[in-house]
């Protein structure tokens, strides 16, 4: 059958620059990318092609570049050529369509519409390089009650929290969504910087046990991998309620992928789907949240803060003071804009709301019930630089989660093909001499090198604002002023436009 | 004393090494003029079997046979314990081809009169071999030899 779908992008390639060295057909797993011995020379099917520049960045002489084809049909302001293109898609194949990583599509990204201050006369800027500059932070509960002793010595009577030596953490991506030098990556360099990274929902591989201090484990749907010791093996537990890229659709791990070690870890046989439930089974209200808050404190001994992290939707606010109020010390956002490993395209491009916006509602909601500090508030969806971290905490996040940047800088190039399994980079894939291109020795350098680079200009931008520590920047939203926004969006960004 | 060494483990079979190799011997600047239309002849080379690769290039070796073998002392052990070739005194009789374990040694390509083989890259400008340089997955790592077996 026809499929009438004509490539979006080409490879293009310079054959005066290319010296058939071969690097790009033998790096494509996609088969894009073939020798041809009749004519000596490499050729490309762009129909193969995903895009995602492996080819090109490991090009020793620059001969190849990929460009939007631009065939296009006629005008039609309605009906754009992606549109069209996915009804041809559908009637090819009858199915839900599918897609990864972060919705693409052109909302309105509020963090880009936010301008930072900075200080002038009044009152000094402060030199990072020359004073101290905290960017430390500690999340979990904090209680008012100051408690003493009959000696009338303080009780140290804080739930337990976690610290961080900067506001950021690797956010959930499982073992099967990603591949073990991933995850390796990953641990590492939390490790080495005093951050967190998190499971997601595919247990913890037996190797990573050892980064235990560094790793928060997360307890989803599908409850995969999730017993005693791997609970006890974390610096914190975490609820996976929902998930930015896909409000209120569960997940599911194709049986191709559960092979070895995943099946090991995920604790299901191989090659039997891991399909994790839309919701909880045992949760259909805040009280039975409290029961699994609870159930995951006794498990760890009270020793351990839980997190439970859910997708900005439209009632975000009521859902995050019920959340405030069930005994979770930690509350994960993740907006509209974050990332999957793979996801109904429909719901991903249409489903739940900006960060930034559920961000500073749940600040202002928990501040206004004076329940703001029964938890930490820690948010995700494509926090995609130094300057979004600083814009998010000084709308009221205590921390970030970052996925989608950190994969980036581990290679990936957002070609949004990650539910292919067939992953160029070696992290979206669990075939081996795929997974063998991304060395760990490397990657764990890459991330420790973007956050280092990032707390440098975290620093930078407080010192300007006159501000010397996370914590007296937090929720202090007088440091932002919109540009191009309107009252409503201003009133709940709670911020001013900028020249007032 | 360092010495290049080939990780197997991270090795993907992208033979960029060679071609880096290859231009690195051949002074030009740019690398698509230097190896344009031309059949490489690196002093180092990719080995795959069954899924499995791994460079290949002069292990340098402690008591070197291509060195004993040698029958006008163009290869020598240089004060870096780099095995050092000498166009000028080699006669092409090859006799350090055949005897070398590993295959390092090969003819110059287009005649140029004399055998090639890795000397670490002392003789061009870079420092660090330019397969090292080169390789997108840190598989060929450039180190001391400090606790590793040596030949």
């Amino acid at each position: 059958m026809l499929n009438y779908i004509y490539p979006d992008y080409e490879v293009v390639r310079n054959y005066d620059r290319c010296i058939n060295c071969r690097a790009c057909v033998r790096q494509c797993a996609n088969g894009a990318q073939e020798y041809v011995h009749e004519i000596s020379k490499p050729v490309c099917d762009d129909g193969k092609c995903v895009n995602c520049h492996r080819c090109v960045a490991l090009c020793p002489t620059r001969a190849l570049k990929i460009v939007k084809s631009g065939n296009t049909y006629k005008t039609n302001s309605n009906w754009s050529v992606q549109t069209i293109n996915e009804i041809y898609r559908q009637a090819n194949s009858g199915g839900v369509l599918l897609s990864s990583m972060g919705n693409p599509e052109d909302y309105p990204v509020y963090l880009d519409r936010i301008l930072l201050n900075a200080s002038q006369v009044t009152n000094p800027p402060i030199d990072p390089l020359r004073e101290p500059m905290e960017t430390k932070v500690s999340l979990g509960a904090k209680h008012h009650e100051i408690r003493r002793d009959e000696k009338d010595r303080l009780v140290n009577n804080l739930p337990p929290r976690i610290s961080l030596s900067m506001p950021v953490m690797f956010s959930a991506m499982s073992y099967g969504s990603i591949s073990y030098n991933a995850h390796e990556s990953l641990a590492r360099a939390a490790e080495e910087l005093g951050i967190l990274y998190n499971t997601g929902e595919g247990g913890l591989h037996e190797d990573f046990y050892r980064y235990g201090k560094n790793t928060i484990v997360q307890v989803a749907s599908g409850r995969f991998g999730v017993h005693l010791d791997y609970l006890n093996s974390g610096a914190a537990v975490e609820i996976k309620m929902g998930q930015g890229a896909k409000p209120g659709i569960g997940g599911h791990l194709p049986g191709t992928k559960i092979v070895g070690d995943i099946s090991r870890t995920r604790m299901i046989p191989e090659g039997s789907d891991a399909i994790s439930p839309a919701p909880h089974h045992d949760i259909y209200s805040i009280e039975d949240l409290r029961q699994l808050v609870y159930s995951l404190k006794e498990a760890t001994n009270y020793t351990k803060p839980v997190c439970v992290k859910i997708a900005a939707v439209h009632n975000i606010t009521a859902i995050a003071s019920g959340i405030a109020r069930s005994g979770a010390d930690i509350i994960a956002i993740d907006g509209f804009r974050g990332g999957t490993g793979a996801a109904p395209t429909r719901i991903r491009d249409n489903v739940g709301i900006p960060i930034e916006l559920a961000l500073a509602g749940v600040d202002s909601r928990l501040r206004e019930e004076g329940i703001r500090d029964n938890v930490s508030i820690v948010v995700g969806g494509s926090i995609r630089s130094s300057a979004d971290i600083v814009k998010a905490v000084a709308l009221g996040a205590d921390a970030v989660y970052i996925a989608s940047s950190a994969l980036i800088a581990l290679g990936c190039h957002l070609c949004r093909s990650c539910h292919f399994g067939k992953c160029n980079w070696g992290i979206a894939t669990q075939v081996p001499e795929l997974v063998k291109r991304l060395n760990p020795d490397i990657g764990y350098k890459r991330l420790v090198n973007l956050m280092k680079a990032w707390e440098h200009e975290i620093q930078e931008m407080m010192g300007g604002m006159g501000i010397n520590s996370i914590e007296a920047l937090k929720g202090n939203r007088l440091m932002l002023r919109g540009i191009g926004l309107n009252e409503k969006e201003l009133e709940i960004l709670g911020i001013k436009h900028a020249g007032e | 004393m360092k010495r290049v060494y080939v990780n197997e483990e991270w090795c993907l079979g992208c033979h960029l090494c060679e071609y880096y190799c290859a231009f690195a011997g051949s002074g030009e600047k740019d690398m698509a003029r230097a190896l344009r239309e031309i059949k490489i002849s690196p002093r180092i080379r990719v080995e795959e079997h069954n899924g499995i690769s791994f460079a290949v290039n002069c292990r340098h070796c402690r008591e070197p046979l291509c060195v004993k073998s040698c029958i006008t002392g163009a290869l020598t052990i240089t004060d870096n314990a780099v095995i050092s070739i000498d166009g000028e005194r080699c006669v092409e009789c090859c006799t350090c081809i055949l005897s070398c374990p590993f295959g390092a040694i090969s003819r110059t390509p287009n005649g140029g009169g004399a055998i090639q083989k890795c000397e670490l890259c002392v003789k061009t400008e870079s420092g660090i071999p330019a397969c090292v340089q080169g390789c997108p997955n840190g598989a060929i790592v450039f180190e001391d030899a400090v606790g590793r077996t040596v030949v």
